[in-house]
């Protein structure tokens, strides 16, 4: 993996945790306290922070860092996340969604906008939090931040060593070794004295480690103060009881050998001398002979038959060297291993901790996610499309195998018929892979609804409803053009201005609601609004005035409605800036039944308006009812029919020419030739000799349709009409039967809205009557 | 014997930098997405050194230190910390919870190999 992958995966956690931080911000605005959330959305920012901070993203990282200051005001309880505070916040949101973008792909932000919302958010870190809070606190940690190394200054280490303290060792790694004959003598020399407090070996640093990184500066030697060590029977395991006196000649610098106990600063007493030019070192002038060192180590292995204290004179200098290195490697080691006596008994406090930080394990762990993989799309889709094909297949097989064994009893048949309910299983397992939340798409609603709400000067809150409703990823990336549209709609011509909200006895705050829900094998978008409804005289006028209807047409509500779905249909007295970079609702509306969706529009003058779109789980497979017409094989969309009914001659009522009706249980229902609609045939079939499929259209109640006779059910593979032939009026698409034969898929909308054209005066008239 | 790396951290992005940093410098790398995860993988990882994060879901990094030292075996893990601009408040908590050092952010392959060098035998 190089930097650019990297980079690439950045950018797609980024899109992960701005989706995270408008989630988040919204449940805040809508009065979610939880702290979780709040964390969730700091993480958020922050961890674009940290990323953009690798990659060298200044822009980004600047803003995310203000925002990220402003955001832990919040935190921690001195800003209060009000109405005020978290639009502000949403808009930053939209920035850092904006820097991100451009940070990938590259072009500009508009700089004043993200400089604005700069300065906002920097005003609520320091305006509305109180005085004191704000001024001070930021400051104290700093202020100690600042001082190098308090403890040195503030408690210079007693000399707690005597005249023999120090036994000369001289301290050298052979992988540091280096040049020892190198010329050091002009360079400046220093005494460190470092006397470690048990507190440093608890936090896992090493007494040795560190001496070890001081030996790189250059030349040293060491000397070991092991006057504290009492004898092995009162030894403290857990406590320190050596210090070092060090005498070192390096050009780095004092910072240097300060910076080699950074991380023990706060744990060790250090002392650092630079020593005048000439100076000899206090550590080195002592020319002391070598101390015995007054512990013997086997002692530590074991071996406590060795008299502690005891060396042999004629042990080498070289032999003692190494005692006192292994002396402190091994004390390090003591102190490291030693039990948990000392450590429970400091930690009441980290206990008590530990317990809240349980609780809060156990509280969030059910909020865990389920582990996860990232797989390529096109992998996925691969195998949709072979799992496709052994779908078609195993029908085909399970044909042939039927045509060859008539009885139906053979063990191959049975087996077959397990193979059947393994592949669909299989399909399903697939298909649910492609599954994904609507969420992303709702929550770039979000956005559009304040950028237009901005646009207007209306004050419009989005609410949704479901987000986590699956459907098929295809069906989520083209949901988003038709629904942002709609949304600018609801919100431009939908709501009204808030003066008028306000007259009209309405809050002057506009309500979008944008709901999913699955419903029988379809997923259903709802966006409704509270606004002042369709005003269906305009509409009406309009289509009168655009040709679309006869002056005279009689219509009911909800045609007049659904008039707004025509081609350049536009009810706005002006086009405004929104509607006239929109497109029409025409195009909406052939973008949704495009993935095989329906969509309809119910209003209610002065109360608003509900977009109602109905939409397959998935665009691959679908359960259909397989039907004879006119000696063709068509298959219907299982999820459009009602109910199949054998027409009664005596249901049948001829209405006007051509039309007819049928009765079913006291109610009439237009009867649909399908042979005729579609051209199959000339003249309508006698219904009679036929079965009819009640079906439910999303637009215009219901209708019969009739076929000449029903083969069975079956799922079927969908394949694209208009990607391997040409698109089809009152066709979906097309299928491949088992037998290897292609059916084409029903456009049930399409038929009844052809159907309508005919019979639109005599549901009117049946309305009247009814 | 290579030396094995516990990373710590909630950000993909970070971890797979951590990762390709830690092995080209001939570390062994097990990494967990956040302070729970951590803990659990810690006895089998078995780990010479930890880098954490602070800011994480679930259990944090200052809670990760805290119940890493509880642990007998791993009291005195060097453990380092990953943050922003040395801040010193959290760097101050993280050092109250037990960690031996500290990684300032934005992360840079050379200091971090430096500060696990330097607090590894």
């Amino acid at each position: 993996m190089d930097m650019n992958e990297i980079k690439e995966i950045f950018f797609q956690e980024c899109e992960e945790q701005l989706a995270e931080l408008e989630s988040g911000l919204l449940r805040l605005n809508d009065g979610d306290r939880d702290p979780e959330t709040v964390n969730a959305v700091f993480r958020a920012v922050h961890s674009i922070k940290g990323g953009a901070g690798a990659f060298g993203l200044d822009d980004l990282v600047s803003f995310a860092h203000v925002f990220e200051t402003t955001l832990d005001c919040v935190r921690s309880n001195k800003l209060e996340p009000t109405q005020e505070v978290l639009k502000v916040m949403l808009k930053s949101a939209d920035v850092l969604a904006d820097l991100t973008n451009v940070a990938r792909d590259g072009g500009s932000v508009d700089q004043a906008r993200s400089a604005q919302l700069i300065r906002e958010l920097e005003a609520l870190a320091k305006g509305e939090a109180p005085p004191a809070a704000s001024a001070a606190e930021p400051a104290a940690p700093k202020a100690v931040a600042a001082k190098p190394t308090p403890v040195a200054k503030a408690a210079p280490v007693e000399p707690v060593v005597n005249e023999h303290g120090f036994a000369p060792v001289a301290f050298s790694f052979d992988d540091f070794g280096g040049d020892e004959d190198a010329t050091v003598n002009d360079l400046p020399a220093y005494d460190i004295v470092f006397k470690p407090k048990s507190e440093l070996y608890t936090k896992g640093n090493e007494a040795t480690l560190l001496l070890r990184d001081l030996s790189r500066l250059g030349e040293m030697s060491i000397h070991c103060n092991m006057d504290s060590l009492p004898p092995l029977d009162q030894m403290d395991p857990e406590a320190a009881y050596f210090s070092w006196k060090v005498s070192i000649k390096t050009d780095k610098g004092e910072d240097a050998i300060r910076s080699v106990f950074e991380f023990a600063e706060w744990d060790c007493d250090l002392e650092v001398t630079a020593l005048e030019a000439g100076e000899v070192s206090e550590a080195s002038s002592d020319d002391l002979p070598m101390q015995p060192v007054p512990f013997d180590l086997s002692a530590l292995d074991g071996d406590l038959d060795v008299p502690l204290g005891v060396v042999e004179e004629e042990e080498q200098i070289a032999a003692a060297q190494e005692a006192a290195v292994a002396a402190a490697e091994t004390a390090s080691n003591v102190l490291q291993m030693a039990g948990n006596a000392s450590r429970a008994a400091a930690s009441e406090k980290s206990a008590a901790a530990a317990a809240a930080t349980a609780q809060n394990n156990a509280q969030q762990a059910s909020s865990a996610a389920a582990p996860t993989i990232r797989v390529d799309l096109d992998r996925v889709d691969r195998l949709i499309n072979l799992v496709g094909e052994l779908v078609i297949n195993q029908a085909m097989l399970s044909q042939s195998v039927i045509e060859n064994d008539s009885n139906g009893v053979s063990s191959i048949n049975m087996g077959l018929e397990e193979l059947q309910q393994l592949t669909r299983e299989i399909q399903d397992s697939v298909m649910a892979i492609r599954a994904q939340p609507v969420k992303p798409v709702f929550q770039r609603m979000a956005r559009t609804v304040r950028e237009i709400a901005d646009i207007t000067g209306k004050s419009v809150r989005l609410v949704t409803e479901g987000e986590n409703t699956e459907v098929d990823k295809t069906v989520i990336d083209k949901l988003a053009e038709p629904l942002t549209h709609m949304i600018r709609n609801a919100v431009d011509h939908g709501l009204e201005m808030p003066e008028k909200r306000l007259a009209a006895g309405k809050s002057a705050e506009g309500t979008v609601k944008l709901t999913a829900k699955h419903r029988s094998g379809r997923i259903v978008i709802e966006l409704s609004d509270d606004g002042a409804g369709i005003n269906r005289e305009k509409v009406r006028q309009k289509a009168i005035d655009n040709d679309l209807i006869a002056a005279d047409a009689n219509l009911s509500d909800e045609e007049i409605d659904n008039l707004i779905f025509h081609a350049g249909f536009s009810t706005a007295d002006k086009v405004s800036d929104l509607s006239g970079r929109g497109v029409g609702m025409d195009v909406v509306k052939r973008s949704i039944q495009a993935l095989g969706g329906r969509i309809n529009i119910s209003s209610k003058p002065g109360h608003g308006s509900v977009f109602t779109m109905s939409l397959p789980l998935t665009l691959a497979v679908l359960d259909g009812m397989v039907v004879t017409v006119a000696g063709q094989t068509l298959v219907v969309p299982l999820t459009a029919i009602v109910e199949t009914l054998q027409p009664d001659a005596a249901a049948i009522h001829s209405f006007g020419a051509t039309q007819r009706l049928i009765s079913i249980r006291n109610s009439f229902c237009p009867l649909v030739d399908v042979g005729r609609i579609l051209n199959f045939r000339a003249t309508q079939a006698n219904p009679v000799e036929g079965v009819a499929l009640l079906v439910e259209s999303e637009g215009g109640g219901q209708r019969a349709l009739m076929v000449d006779a029903i083969q069975g059910q079956r799922q079927v593979v969908i394949k694209s009409l208009e990607a391997n032939y040409t698109h089809v009026p009152g066709i979906a698409a097309a299928t491949i039967l088992g037998d290897g034969r292609v059916a084409l898929i029903l456009d049930v909308d399409a038929v009844v809205s052809a159907s309508r054209g005919q019979s639109l005066q005599l549901e009117s008239s049946l309305a009247a009557a009814g | 014997m290579k030396k094995k790396v516990l990373t710590v951290d909630d950000s993909r992005t970070i971890r797979n930098m951590l990762l390709v940093t830690l092995n080209n410098a001939g570390f062994e790398t097990i990494q967990a997405e956040d302070g729970i995860e951590g803990l659990e993988v810690l006895e089998d990882a078995n780990p010479d050194v930890i880098v954490t994060d602070i800011n994480m879901p679930r259990l944090d990094g200052f809670g990760f230190i805290e119940g890493v030292r509880k642990n007998e075996k791993f009291r005195a893990i060097p453990i380092l910390v990953l943050t922003t601009e040395s801040d010193a408040e959290k760097k101050n908590r993280a050092r109250q919870a037990g960690a031996t050092g500290w990684i300032v952010k934005p992360f840079d392959p050379t200091k971090l190999i430096d500060a696990i060098e330097r607090v590894t035998a």
